[in-house]
């Protein structure tokens, strides 16, 4: 659809885009980069690939052979 | 046929082609428009409203984006990397291929874990897509779809439905049953029609509705029951290559990238694109959304990966290295959006610490293009498809 459309009529469509993005509401980076290392801090607990987990209880780790039972 | 004679009264630069001509003195709306006769011409082709050239529309173009540049200029007061000195360090990670499933003909184009976190699906470059169980490797289902290049699939949230499509400009929703013997390409749906080549569907928060992106450079969102299509999206000027929701706590919304180098965020309700970023240097392959819904990555044929923040408005990290110069074609973060995981064009998939910037990992094992990659649904695992014909499970 993009490629069948003239040179102008992309330009007016980026314009009208612009015009409202000026307008969006921002907040500075310092208070989002806190926010978003408070938010993956709390969640580090919860994340195996971090913490790793006991041979005995991953899934993953008996390589070959042997099924597990659930 | 006759001749066109007109007194020309001035002789200089036209308004619109700035070349030395004889000019047709217009007014239009009270307004003198001095132009050329070849670009009268063209104006009165293109039918334009007055003043508006091609010209005009760049130069207003060009100043909102500046105003877009100092705003968000304004709100960069840190570096995330600065804020991330106060994190602990990440300790080391030791992350091996734990299951190679081999049984493509081809390269693998895609791939989607279940929510039950063991099934995975892939699709290929063959024409098949084929449903693994994960910790034994077995294959649960294959279908071969009426089209190479199968480019984009999906697994249904309740597990029972697999969606798919490429060349052939359509998503096909296949139900899984739990006989095997079942032939599933009966059972199929055509939900999503394109103009172009599918690049990538993923099912919204129920089985029933679709989301999808094409080469025609539009996404749509679909109804699977009945095919209709329920939203479109407009917006980039070129193929869209990727797309990812939003994470279900944060809203309506999801993130496309594209062949235009940009990334757009749209609204599924309204169809509107509400926020559009356009830092890469080259195509963006992969887009995801960091798992609070406020930020997302993006990996690109520059061979960066990017962090942008949602709320601020901008980018807020770059992950590359000089030595890294094959472009990256999917990313994925692990569960607390600590770790980024991108795979390369160089075979290789690197795993970056988001808030730091910095690389802990290079994995090896693939003998071709790292294609696809994603992260388990548990996190306990994260699993890539590969041009070699294979995937590798990596914990």
């Amino acid at each position: 659809m993009a490629r069948d459309m003239s040179d102008i009529d992309i330009l007016k469509m980026e314009l009208e885009q612009l015009k409202k993005e000026v307008s969006t509401p921002r907040e500075p980076v310092s208070k989002t980069s806190k926010e978003t290392m408070d938010w993956c801090e709390a969640a580090s607990g919860t994340d195996l690939l971090i913490t790793g987990v006991p041979d005995d209880k991953n899934p993953y780790k008996p390589e070959k052979g042997g099924c597990i039972i659930t | 046929m006759c001749d066109q004679t007109f007194l020309a009264i001035t002789f200089g630069p036209c308004d619109s082609c700035s070349e030395n001509r004889p000019l047709m003195n217009l007014y239009i709306k009270t307004e003198p428009i001095n132009y050329c006769s070849l670009c009268m011409e063209i104006m009165a082709c293109q039918g334009l409203a007055s003043g508006e050239t091609l010209k005009s529309l760049k130069a207003e173009s060009e100043t909102l984006r500046k105003k877009l540049e100092e705003e968000r200029k304004k709100l960069h007061d840190v570096e995330l990397e600065k804020v991330a000195e106060k994190a602990e360090a990440l300790g080391e990670l030791n992350m091996k291929t734990r299951r190679t499933l081999k049984g493509h003909g081809n390269k693998v184009l895609c791939m989607d874990w279940c929510k039950d976190k063991r099934r995975i699906v892939s699709s290929s470059q063959d024409g098949k897509v084929i449903v693994w169980d994960a910790f034994t490797t077995n294959k649960e289902h294959a279908v071969t779809m009426p089209t190479t290049w199968v480019m984009a699939c999906a697994y249904a949230p309740s597990g029972c439905a697999i969606a798919c499509g490429g060349l052939d400009n359509k998503c096909s929703v296949y139900p899984l049953s739990l006989d095997k013997d079942e032939n599933l390409s009966a059972k199929k749906k055509s939900v999503a029609m394109h103009t172009n080549y599918l690049s990538g569907c993923t099912f919204t928060n129920s089985d029933m509705q679709i989301l999808t992106s094409s080469g025609d450079g539009t996404s749509a969102l679909w109804d699977v029951e009945s095919g209709q299509l329920l939203q479109s999206f407009h917006g980039h000027s070129a193929d869209v290559l990727t797309l990812d929701l939003a994470p279900s706590e944060t809203g309506n919304t999801f993130v496309s990238g594209g062949s235009d180098k940009k990334a757009n965020v749209w609204d599924l309700r309204s169809g509107q694109n509400v926020q559009s970023f356009d830092t890469h240097d080259s195509d963006i392959n992969c887009v995801k959304y960091y798992p609070s819904g406020d930020a997302f990555a993006s990996a690109s044929d520059d061979s960066t990966c990017r962090l942008f923040d949602l709320r601020a408005d901008r980018e807020v990290s770059i992950y590359s290295k000089d030595s890294i110069i094959f472009g990256a074609a999917s990313v994925d973060f692990s569960l607390s959006g600590r770790l980024l995981f991108a795979g390369y064009n160089d075979y290789t998939i690197n795993v970056w610490d988001v808030l730091k910037g910095t690389r802990v990992a290079i994995l090896f094992g693939h003998e071709n293009r790292v294609s696809s990659l994603r992260v388990s649904p548990d996190g306990t695992a994260f699993c890539s498809g590969s041009w070699d014909n294979t995937l590798r499970i990596w914990a």
